[in-house]
C-alpha cells in the first residue's frame, strides 16, 4: 500500500491531463464522473494511510518518500520528496474527501454548463495542487502547491470568463495572493539562508538546536513573519482578505472546496507544520493573534447586513479563518487544526446547501427574494440548520468542540481573550441564523416564476450534504476535552506528527463549565433575539442602501474596506502609472529615445560626404590612421 | 648598419607617397610593389643579422603569393580599362554617398 504513496496526487493530475488534453472528444456527461473516479482513487489510498495514522502503524519508511531529485547543486539539495505524518494524512483525508463529495455534488449541479469539461480539469488541478502542498517534504514543493492552488483559484472564480466582474474578480484574488506569495517567498530565502536546507526535518532540528528559545531572535521572528504574510493571503486575514468575498463569482461548489473548505486553510497548515519556528518567536504568535482576532471579529460585524446568501457564507469563512488564527496565535496548534476540519465540514455543507438554495431558485442569490424554502426544499434544510447549528456551537455539533477548545485556550490566556472570542462567536451566531431564517422561514418572497421552479436537488447534490451532515455532527468528537470526559484523542494524534502536546488545562473543571455555560447560554438568547427578529417580527434587511442606519450602512458596505483600499493603494497607483506614463515617457524617455535615433540620422547625412568615392582620400585616410595607431602603439609601448 | 634600415624607409615611404600622389592605376600598382620590396629587403637584412634563414625563405614566399596577387590586379586593370577607357584613378569616381 505504502508504495502507491505517489498516486494520490498523480491521479488527480492524470485526470486534469486527461480532461484538458482531450476536452473535445470526451462527451460533457462523462467528464464528471472522470473527474470523481480519480478523486476516489486517491481518496481510498488516502484512508488507507489514515487508517494506519490512526491506529499508530504508519511506518517509518513512509515518513519520506522520494520521488525524484530535483536540484542538487553546491549545498543546495532539493528533492521532490513527500512527507507522510499524521499531520498531512489529515489534511490529505479532508482534501480528498471534502473534494470527491464536492466533485460528485460537480456533476449534477454543472451539469448543463458549456464548460463543464475544464471545469473539472481545473478542480483535478486544484485537488492535486493541494495535495503537493499538503504532502512536500520541504518548502519548495509547498511553494509549488501553494502557487498551484492560487493559480486554480484564480482560474476558477474567472470560471465564466464572459462577465467582466467576475474577471476582475479573478484578477483581485490573484494579486492579493501575489502579495502574500512574496512574503512566503522571502521567508523561505531567509530559511535558505539561515539553515542551509529547506527540508522540513533539518530546518526544525537546526532551529531547536541553535535558536535559544529564552532569547527572542530577530531572524526567527522575521521569518515567521514573512511566512505569516503569506498565510494572510492565503488565508485572507487583515489586510489582504477583501478577495475572498469577491471570490464569491466562481461557481458555488468551487467557493465550498477552495474558498471554504481546503485552500484557505493552507496558511493554517503552513504554521501547523511550522509549529517549531512559530513557537520560538512569540512576539509572532502575539501578532497573529491580534490579526486573527481582529478578522474574526470584522468580518463577522460585516456579515451581520449582507443579503447576497454567498456573501454571508464568505464572511463567515473570512470571520472563522480568524478565529483559527487566533487559537494558534495563542499557541494552539492543535486547535487551529481541529478548527480546520470541523470547519470544512460544516462550512462546505453551507456552501453546498447554499448551491442547492441557488439551484433551485434559478441564479437568484439574494435572500431578501427567499424565505418559506423550508417545505420545499426538505432535505437541504434538515442539512443546513445542522451546519448552522454546527457554527454557532450548539453541542454536541462539531463547531461546539473546536470553539470551545479555542475559549478554553484564550481564557487561559486571559478573561478579556475569552470575552472577545465569545463576541465575535455570537455575531456569528447572528448572521448565521438571519441568514438560515430569512431564506427557510417565513413566506416566499420570489416571482411566482421563480416559485413554480423550486424543487429538491438531485440526489448527486443531496447525498453530499446527507454525508456532510453526518461527519459535522460526529467530527467533533475526535476531541473532546477531559472536563466533559474525553481524551483528547486528536491532540494525541497530532502530536505524532511534531506538533506539541498543549499544556493540560489548569482551569479547574468547574470555571470551565460555567464558561461553557455561560457562551452557550449568550448563544442561545442570540438566536432567540433572531428569531424573534426575522420570524416573529419579520423584519427585512432593507431594499436601498439609503433606508439603512449609519452603523447598517457600515457594515452592509464593509466598512468601506475596498474603497479605502482603492482611495489609498489604487488610486495613488492609478495616479503613478498615470504620471510615468503621460509626463516621464512622453517627455523624457520618449524623448530621449528618439533623440539618440534622430543623432545617429543626422550623424549619417553630415558624415557621408568623406564617402566621395576618390580611391586617394580613401588611401591617404588609411595611412594617416596607420600612423596615427603607430604612434598611440608607440607612446603606449614606451610607457 | 642602420644604413639598411633607413634604405627600406625611404624606399617604403617613396611607395607610399607613390600610391597617395599618383594618379595612374599602373603607377600605383608599381609602387605598391616598390613597398612590398621594401619590406622583402628588411627581411632579408634580419634573416642576415639573426643568422636565421627562415627570413630569406619567407621572402621567396612572399614573392610568390606577391607576383599571384599582381597578375589579379593587372586583369582587373584591364577590365577596367575596356569598361571606361582610361587608367586614371580619377574616373573611378561612381562609388560614393
Amino acid at each position: 500500500m505504502m508504495d502507491f504513496v505517489w498516486l494520490i496526487p498523480a491521479l488527480p493530475l492524470l485526470g486534469f491531463l486527461i480532461l484538458s488534453l482531450f476536452n473535445k472528444y470526451i462527451p460533457k456527461a462523462a467528464s464528471g464522473y472522470i473527474a470523481s473516479a480519480m478523486l476516489l482513487g486517491s481518496f481510498i489510498i488516502v484512508l488507507n494511510l489514515l487508517c494506519a495514522a490512526i491506529g499508530g502503524t504508519l511506518p517509518e519508511n513512509v515518513a519520506h518518500v522520494e520521488i525524484l531529485n530535483w536540484i542538487h547543486a553546491g549545498k543546495l539539495d532539493l528533492s521532490l520528496s513527500f512527507q507522510i505524518d499524521n499531520l498531512s494524512v489529515w489534511f490529505m483525508s479532508i482534501i480528498t474527501g471534502v473534494g470527491f463529495l464536492i466533485h460528485v455534488y460537480s456533476i449534477s449541479y454543472m451539469h448543463d454548463d458549456e464548460g463543464v469539461t475544464r471545469y473539472f480539469s481545473y478542480l483535478n488541478l486544484f485537488v492535486f495542487s493541494m495535495l503537493l502542498l499538503v504532502m512536500g517534504s520541504n518548502y519548495v514543493v509547498m511553494f509549488m502547491g501553494w502557487e498551484g492552488v492560487g493559480l486554480c483559484s484564480y482560474l476558477l472564480i474567472g470560471f465564466w470568463f464572459k462577465n467582466q466582474a467576475y474577471n476582475d474578480a479573478a484578477k483581485k484574488a490573484f494579486i492579493m495572493n501575489r502579495i502574500g506569495d512574496l512574503g512566503f517567498l522571502l521567508g523561505m530565502l531567509l530559511i535558505y539562508n539561515q539553515f542551509g536546507s529547506l527540508e522540513y526535518s533539518t530546518v526544525f532540528n537546526q532551529a531547536v538546536t541553535i535558536i535559544n528559545p529564552n532569547e527572542p531572535s530577530g531572524i526567527i521572528f522575521a521569518i515567521t513573519i514573512l511566512l505569516f504574510v503569506g498565510a494572510m493571503g492565503k488565508s485572507a486575514q487583515i489586510p489582504l482578505y477583501t478577495w475572498l468575498p469577491d471570490a464569491m463569482a466562481g461557481p458555488t461548489p468551487v467557493s465550498a472546496l477552495i474558498h471554504a473548505a481546503t485552500m484557505v486553510t493552507a496558511g493554517i497548515y503552513m504554521i501547523a507544520r511550522s509549529n517549531v519556528l512559530y513557537s520560538l518567536a512569540p512576539c509572532t504568535l502575539d501578532i497573529i493573534y491580534i490579526i486573527g482576532t481582529s478578522t474574526a471579529i470584522l468580518a463577522a460585524l460585516i456579515g451581520l447586513t449582507q443579503t447576497d446568501i454567498k456573501k454571508v457564507l464568505a464572511y463567515s469563512t473570512v470571520s472563522q479563518l480568524g478565529f483559527m488564527f487566533m487559537a494558534i496565535g495563542l499557541g494552539g496548534y492543535t486547535a487551529g487544526v481541529f478548527h480546520v476540519t470541523t470547519h470544512a465540514f460544516f462550512k462546505a455543507l453551507l456552501f453546498l446547501g447554499a448551491g442547492s438554495v441557488i439551484h433551485a431558485m434559478g441564479g437568484e442569490q439574494d435572500i431578501r427574494k427567499m424565505g418559506g424554502l423550508m417545505k420545499k426544499l426538505p432535505i437541504t434544510f434538515f442539512t443546513f440548520i445542522i451546519a448552522t447549528l454546527a457554527i454557532a456551537g450548539i453541542p454536541p455539533l462539531a463547531g461546539f468542540f473546536s470553539k470551545d477548545a479555542i475559549l478554553a485556550l484564550a481564557f487561559e490566556a486571559s478573561p478579556i481573550k475569552w470575552g472577545l472570542g465569545v463576541f465575535a462567536a455570537l455575531l456569528t451566531t447572528f448572521y448565521m441564523f438571519r441568514m438560515l431564517f430569512l431564506t427557510f422561514f417565513g413566506e416566499f418572497r420570489g416571482t411566482t416564476h421563480q416559485k413554480e421552479h423550486l424543487h429538491e436537488s438531485p440526489l448527486l447534490m443531496t447525498i453530499p450534504l446527507m454525508i456532510l451532515a453526518a461527519l459535522t455532527v460526529f467530527s467533533g468528537f475526535i476531541d473532546v476535552p477531559h472536563v466533559l470526559g474525553g481524551h483528547n484523542w486528536f491532540s494525541h494524534y497530532l502530536a505524532a506528527a511534531n506538533i506539541a502536546l498543549p499544556e493540560a488545562s489548569h482551569i479547574p473543571a468547574s470555571t470551565e463549565f460555567l464558561l461553557m455555560g455561560v457562551a452557550l447560554t449568550l448563544v442561545v438568547l442570540v438566536i432567540l433575539t433572531t428569531y424573534v427578529l426575522y420570524v416573529s417580527k419579520k423584519t427585512m434587511p432593507a431594499a436601498s442602501d439609503s433606508e439603512l442606519s449609519f452603523l447598517d450602512k457600515l457594515s452592509y458596505n464593509k466598512f468601506y474596506v475596498d474603497e479605502i483600499y482603492d482611495a489609498v493603494i489604487v488610486k495613488p497607483l492609478a495616479f503613478l502609472s498615470d504620471f510615468s506614463s503621460k509626463v516621464l515617457e512622453k517627455l523624457f524617455i520618449d524623448r530621449i529615445v528618439n533623440f539618440t535615433g534622430k543623432s545617429v540620422q543626422w550623424s549619417g547625412k553630415t558624415i557621408r560626404f568623406i564617402q566621395s568615392g576618390d580611391v586617394n582620400i580613401y588611401a591617404i585616410f588609411m595611412v594617416f590612421g596607420i600612423v596615427i595607431i603607430l604612434f598611440i602603439n608607440l607612446i603606449l609601448f614606451l610607457n | 648598419m642602420s644604413e639598411y634600415l633607413v634604405l627600406c624607409c625611404i624606399l617604403f615611404s617613396l611607395g607610399a607617397f607613390g600610391v597617395l600622389i599618383r594618379r595612374n592605376i599602373l603607377v600605383m600598382f608599381m609602387s605598391i610593389e616598390l613597398m612590398l620590396n621594401s619590406v622583402n629587403l628588411l627581411l632579408v637584412y634580419f634573416s642576415a643579422i639573426h643568422n636565421d634563414q627562415s627570413g630569406q625563405v619567407f621572402v621567396f614566399f612572399i614573392m610568390a603569393v606577391a607576383a599571384a596577387e599582381i597578375t589579379i590586379g593587372l586583369a582587373i586593370l584591364v577590365m577596367i580599362f575596356r569598361h571606361i577607357g582610361s587608367i586614371k584613378i580619377d574616373s573611378l569616381k561612381e562609388l560614393k554617398w
